[in-house]
């Protein structure tokens, strides 16, 4: 099966030869390395930007501009703040142009902690990126969703930002992509570059399929009746293992895979909390203000009268950055732990 | 001022009937602020802001364009003083006024941006962007397009002189220059001397902004963007260069800012600055290729067009308030999170 990094390779490759992407960069993102975390390798139409996350930003948008498909990349999301208002100006040209000039762009950046990256390699950038207003913003959890949201971003006309759980990048999923071989190892013989001089190698792509995962809608990993966790990107595989757990000792968690952070599938949360009564949001960003905060305000506002306990977000300690120490970086970011206990805390509530 | 003896004798350097034809798009363009600074007095507007003063630089760019929608014609990255350019295009006065006066036929912005905030699709205009000189590192895409699209064509951006402190003036030249991998892009400068209220002393250690091009072997030079026949015989140059090489070139334009810097700064007339259309007509006048009376002719014309535009904008609807959800997504998906 495919680690995160071989399905975002695959969906760029469908996409330029299917799709009509044309360009995809960034800072390393050309031969010879193909992006620090290999998402890139082997792509015809990747090449090497400058260092300037600003010229990379507003690159996409001049290109996008023309119509022409384009896939950027900030090598670290910790970097994407000095274009935070390019962000601003491609979420906002089709609105200020009444609707006369659209850009479908697509941006890609690893984000979040869990590989020990220390104040500068461990950002988030979900909660930011829901007041992007005009993006479409999206995070999977697995290799499959990579490639399917990745497909659906090219191919939808605004500019939509693909964040990528730099911690999952290497972990297989448990499904395979549309065309994808069963052999692990010979995917790996195909579409991984050679460690040394690979001024020669060429990969050779696997036949693989359209497939696309609905930007704007989440998925039920876990079903179950007692409580609502959802989440994305990273912890949404901690969420999973806390549900199986707890499965063991017959208490029933519902887990929800947005996916999309925006637009985001209310109707999905909207049924699961008022089956449950109860719900925790969970992401890595910082607890203020959190996306999850604008979740929980809705669930107030609309199902308040179905909750059997209050509904409560974990997020990362709001702190200026994630330490390198090991006890640093554990009690900043949300751990297990910390989101099994509140889980039982919010079902042993008694309304 | 007399014409001096050398611009006289670049007067033959034009055909005659285009130097009418840039005479009263001068005018036109003129009259035409002069017409907006009016209904922002008036209270009918909020803010305004423009290119009185840039005629005699804009002008002879708008009709070197080569003007159409897509890859096969130039891009433009203009910024908030562009009004002659786009007159020059064939944008006609009701279209800026409707912008000045926010109408929802505002055929820029549909009454949500500014004045001078242009954008017009099919000519490649780019929305005028308010965040000063990003156009700069926007073009560069519109040019990489040009370029892998195998077109002759290119991307012109333009900006103001104190705008060349931020980064993407930067990135521009950075990436525009490239070994091998240049861009068919042309980057202007209308260097009028003032940011707001700092002056060009007040931000700039070099003595010419064309002279930073040329630390990226950018070719460059700096014009008189008061006279429009330099500004034409240059800017064709340069175009042609660009078009033949694939590669950018740079040309710094020294331009007078005849209004101050918008409203917020009064905008009322700054008479020792340079007025590039008095200038031009006395040319014309000394030249005998225009009449005294054939001038006023053409400024009452305007005049009378103006006034007639702001009368129908005036009566035009204004934007629906439930229209602020139209057009955060292409083809107006929703965005509104309450419907999700
Ligand atoms: C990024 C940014 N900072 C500040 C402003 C406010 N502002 C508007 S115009 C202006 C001065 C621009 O001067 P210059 O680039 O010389 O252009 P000019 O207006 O003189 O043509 C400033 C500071 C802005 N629009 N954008």
């Amino acid at each position: 099966m495919a680690n995160m990094a071989q399905a975002i390779r695959m969906a760029l490759h469908y996409a330029e030869k299917n799709l009509e992407l044309k360009d995809v960069f960034g800072q390393d993102v050309g031969a010879p390395l193909g992006g620090v975390f290999t998402a890139t390798q082997g792509l015809k139409t990747a090449w090497n930007a400058p260092l300037d996350e600003r010229g990379i930003i507003s690159m996409a948008m001049g290109i996008a501009m023309t119509g022409s498909r384009c896939v950027a990349e900030i090598q670290f999301c910790d970097y994407i703040f000095n274009t935070m208002d390019l962000l601003k100006i491609a979420g906002n040209t089709l609105w200020c142009t009444n609707g006369q000039y659209n850009l479908p762009m697509v941006v890609m950046t690893p984000v979040g902690a869990g590989i020990r990256g220390s104040i500068y390699h461990s950002h988030s950038f979900d909660s930011w990126a829901s007041r992007l207003q005009g993006w479409k913003v999206v995070m999977p959890s697995n290799p499959l969703d990579a490639y399917g949201l990745l497909l659906s971003a090219i191919k939808d006309p605004n500019p939509v930002l693909f964040l990528k759980p730099k911690a999952l990048m290497r972990v297989r999923g448990e499904e395979l992509i549309p065309g994808e071989p069963t052999s692990e190892k010979e995917l790996k013989a195909m579409i991984d570059a050679p460690i040394g001089d690979r001024s020669k190698w060429k990969p050779q792509w696997p036949q693989v399929k359209d497939y696309e995962v609905p930007i704007g809608k989440g998925k039920i990993t876990r079903s179950g009746e007692r409580l609502t966790l959802v989440s994305y990107g990273r912890h949404l595989l901690l969420c999973n293992e806390i549900a199986d757990e707890l499965k063991q000792e017959n208490i029933s968690i519902e887990v929800i895979d947005l996916r999309s952070i925006y637009p985001y599938d209310w109707q999905m949360v909207k049924e699961s909390v008022v089956k449950t009564g109860r719900v925790l949001f969970v992401n890595e960003d910082t607890e203020v203000t959190n996306f999850g905060e604008h979740l929980v305000y809705r669930v107030v506002q609309e199902l308040f009268y179905h909750l059997l306990a209050r509904p409560r977000v974990i997020a990362a300690k709001n702190v200026p950055g994630i330490g390198l120490h090991p006890n640093l970086e554990d009690a900043t970011v949300p751990q297990k732990s910390e989101i099994k206990n509140t889980l039982l805390e919010i079902i042993n509530e008694i309304p | 001022m007399a014409a001096s003896k050398k611009s006289t004798s670049k007067l033959k350097n034009l055909p005659p009937a285009l130097m009418i034809q840039i005479h009263e798009l001068m005018v036109k363009s003129r009259v035409l602020e002069e017409r907006l600074i009016k209904i922002y007095r008036a209270g009918e507007s909020y803010f305004w802001i423009g290119g009185p003063g840039e005629e005699a630089w804009g002008v002879p760019l708008g009709l070197l364009v080569q003007k159409g929608q897509g890859l096969k014609y130039d891009y433009l990255h203009l910024h908030y003083r562009c009004t002659p350019t786009l007159t020059a295009m064939g944008m006609e006065m009701k279209e800026a006024i409707r912008l000045m006066m926010n109408r929802a036929t505002d055929p820029s912005t549909g009454g949500r941006n500014f004045s001078g905030h242009y954008c017009f699709p099919k000519w490649n205009v780019a929305p005028v962007t308010s965040p000063i000189e990003v156009q700069y590192s926007i073009s560069l895409g519109t040019a990489h397009a040009q370029k892998k699209a195998g077109t002759k064509r290119i991307s012109i951006v333009s900006g103001g002189d104190a705008g060349t402190a931020e980064g993407d003036f930067a990135s521009c030249l950075i990436w525009a220059s490239r070994k091998n991998q240049e861009l068919p892009l042309l980057i202007t400068v209308q260097n009028n001397r003032w940011g707001i209220s700092t002056n060009f002393e007040g931000q700039h250690g070099e003595s010419q902004i064309a002279d930073r091009a040329k630390a990226f072997n950018i070719r460059s030079r700096v014009v008189n963007g008061n006279d429009p026949i330099e500004s034409y015989l240059a800017l064709k140059e340069e175009m042609d260069y660009i078009r033949s090489t694939g590669k950018p070139s740079f040309i710094e334009a020294q331009v007078s800012r005849l209004y101050g810097h918008s409203s917020a700064s009064g905008a009322n007339f700054i008479a020792n600055e340079i007025d590039c259309i008095k200038e031009f007509e006395k040319k014309l006048l000394d030249a005998g290729m225009i009449s005294k009376k054939e001038i006023s002719h053409i400024w009452k014309k305007y005049e009378e067009e103006g006034v007639a535009m702001a009368e129908e904008a005036r009566s035009e609807a204004a934007p629906r308030a439930e229209s602020i959800w139209d057009h955060v997504y292409a083809n107006n998906e929703n965005s509104d999170w309450r419907k999700f």
